[in-house]
């Protein structure tokens, strides 16, 4: 297999653990991830699934140098960046993009739609030229299906769908290679989780990006992704394509998980890829929608 | 079998300052002991509303009530505040979504158990030992382990499941009638929330509960659910026996829910179909089926008719508020089914 993408190996987080406000005194140390290796290669969608307090947060964060490890060693192509500062932080910043679980808490409220996505251009020094920006602004909103006239809105005044799509506008806004989605859609209603799913696909085969998308869903991940990664408790239990994995799991862990996933009865009336123009496929990502 | 919970062409607005919303539209439906209506709906789509209005604990100068709440026969949406309070915590309770807010923090559990029995003890009254004892019971019940030392902490020292589990065991003190959860396991794991569901299940069983669950997950709803209740824009389109419903939906917004939904038994690479736009203001909710503007199979009479929620042809018990001619529907239905390689 070709050099991965990005890349953690022997990954230790420890946090301290403490007690009281007035007199804090340390009672030890937990390990949120407790020595994981893993590589992403370029293109594909690796999905890391696990329960509260697996780690998968903490090592999203680890992997785009938003929190520094214990111990181990972030690469990004080969290079060692586990302590990277400075320029070169900055850089890798462009290269390397998240998508949050709650736009509405990512997203600044005094800042208009269209301030938010232009930020990485204002933090980069890029499209200083005005007109350009709003233009390029303008792109990335009907990319991620908004109308660009939504630029002139705030936040609150979107449904949490469409704040979703400003921050995955705003995530894209560089052109990042590697885009790490942590519960995208685990605060939506059901159809428009779809929406963005659908979306996140779109964009990854539009922009050929890699994706690291970060779930508690067994399901939203076998939809999503190629390649699977199961944690617990700061370990890797199971790292395997997505067939063999939802198929044939071979850890325990991963059946114990897949077992109670609650199961809808009856067909799937899932459409075959690439679903039918008609009838609203895709959301259309029409201006308008959410 | 009479039903322990009848509820009535129930309507509720809140007077806000944008205008007035229409949350619940003329919701009815009945639950027997010993059996669980599942509401499935969306956000803004009434069933957390209609739940609440139920239990009587949505009331105020700007909420608009009417219609019927039956708890045993007995109407609950004129009941007086103090008969309300008798039988809340006793012959209807209510289970919610974040354990963690509907628990009082400074409290211990088995004090916060206590309370509502000694609350609902009647002129006997009961003594502290008793309650407390009662409370470890409680929470042997619930499967809480050591239960006689859990009994004393507080809240935060319990986990998710726990504390849901302390929840469901204070709802459950007085063994009411009517139990119910709203979202009970929408915060939880997967393998905490296939734990509360048997939990639920096993409650009811025992104790011959009605119960109401409300959740927005088909999955949860497919397991613990009798009968299904759809709801959207305040209105239930679709109503039916779950298994009935999975099997052979009528309504095009229930297709949408589960086409939406990505599923483990799908094939591996298919496409979500979303359904387009959101859902409606309820201030100014759309013309004729409130369903119209994001329906794939609109006509041009669905924008100014409104349907009526009304039993499928050789399906009574089977209702659907749906223009569309049932032949149609069932047509389109096994070709929407057709299209999955199973």
């Amino acid at each position: 297999m070709s050099e991965p993408l990005a890349e953690v190996e022997a990954l230790v987080k420890r946090f301290p653990l403490t007690r009281g406000v007035v007199f804090r005194r340390r009672l030890g140390e937990v390990a949120a991830v407790d020595g994981v290796t893993l590589a992403v290669h370029a293109g594909e969608s690796l999905g890391i699934v696990g329960e509260t307090g697996s780690g998968k947060s903490t090592l999203a964060r680890i992997l785009l140098n938003l929190l520094e490890p214990t111990s181990g060693a972030v690469r990004w192509r080969g290079e060692d960046v586990t302590h990277a500062r400075g320029a070169r932080l900055h850089a890798l910043r462009r290269a390397r993009q998240m998508v949050f679980q709650d736009p509405a808490g990512s997203l600044n409220p005094r800042k208009t739609v269209g301030a938010a996505v232009a930020d990485p251009f204002a933090i980069h020094g890029l499209l200083p030229e005005r007109a350009a920006r709003a233009r390029r602004v303008g792109e990335l909103l009907e990319q991620v299906g908004l109308d660009a006239a939504l630029a002139n809105r705030y936040p609150h005044e979107l449904s949490g769908g469409m704040r979703q799509r400003v921050g995955i506008a705003r995530a894209i806004a560089l052109g990042p290679e590697l885009l790490v989605a942590d519960e995208p859609v685990s605060a939506l209603d059901v159809s428009i989780q779809a929406q963005i799913l659908t979306l996140l696909r779109d964009l990854r085969r539009d922009l050929g990006l890699t994706l690291v998308l970060i779930a508690h869903d067994l399901a939203v991940v076998r939809h999503m992704c190629d390649r699977v990664a199961v944690m617990r408790e700061g370990r890797l239990v199971e790292v395997a394509p997505v067939e063999e994995l939802y198929a044939a799991p071979r850890a325990d862990y991963t059946r114990e998980l897949l077992a109670a996933v609650p199961r809808i009865p009856g067909p799937a009336p899932a459409a075959p890829s690439p679903p039918p123009p008609a009838g609203g496929g895709v959301a259309q990502s029409s201006p308008s929608s959410t | 079998m009479s039903a322990a919970l009848r509820v009535e062409d129930l309507r509720v607005a809140f007077d806000t300052r944008a205008g007035l919303v229409q949350a619940v539209d003329g919701v009815s439906f009945a639950v027997a002991p010993g059996r669980t209506l599942g509401i499935v709906g969306e956000s803004g789509s009434g069933k957390t509303v209609a739940a609440t209005t139920a239990m009587g604990l949505l009331r105020g100068p700007r909420v608009r009530v009417s219609g019927r709440v039956e708890l045993d026969g007995e109407e609950l949406l004129g009941a007086s505040p103090d008969r309300l309070r008798a039988l809340r915590g006793d012959a209807i309770a209510m289970v919610f979504q974040d354990p963690l807010s509907a628990l009082h923090p400074l409290l211990r559990v088995g004090d916060q158990i206590a309370e509502t029995l000694r609350a609902h003890a009647g002129a006997r009254g009961l003594s502290r030992a008793a309650a407390r004892a009662r409370a470890v019971e409680l929470l042997d019940q619930v499967a809480i382990p050591d239960a006689r030392r859990r009994v004393d902490a507080y809240p935060h020292e319990l986990s998710g499941g726990m504390r849901q589990r302390a929840l469901i065991a204070m709802a459950i003190a007085n063994e009411p009638r009517v139990l119910i959860a709203d979202e009970p396991t929408t915060a939880l794991d997967v393998t905490v929330q296939r734990q509360i569901l048997a939990l639920l299940r096993r409650l009811r069983d025992e104790l011959g509960m009605a119960m109401v669950l409300i959740t927005h997950d088909l999955g949860v709803v497919a397991e613990t659910a009798d009968e299904v209740a759809v709801m959207y824009a305040g209105r239930i389109v679709e109503q039916a026996l779950a298994a009935e419903l999975f099997a052979a939906p009528r309504h095009p917004y229930t297709w949408g829910l589960l086409r939406s939904m990505p599923r483990l038994d799908a094939p591996v690479g298919s496409a979500l179909v979303p359904i387009p736009g959101r859902p409606p203001s309820l201030i100014h909710p759309p013309s004729g089926c409130r369903f119209h503007p994001r329906c794939a199979y609109v006509r041009e009479r669905h924008r100014s008719v409104d349907p009526s929620l009304e039993p499928v042809i050789g399906a009574p018990e089977h209702r659907v508020a749906c223009l569309l001619p049932e032949t149609e529907r069932r047509a389109l239905w096994a070709a929407l089914s057709a299209e999955s390689v199973r």
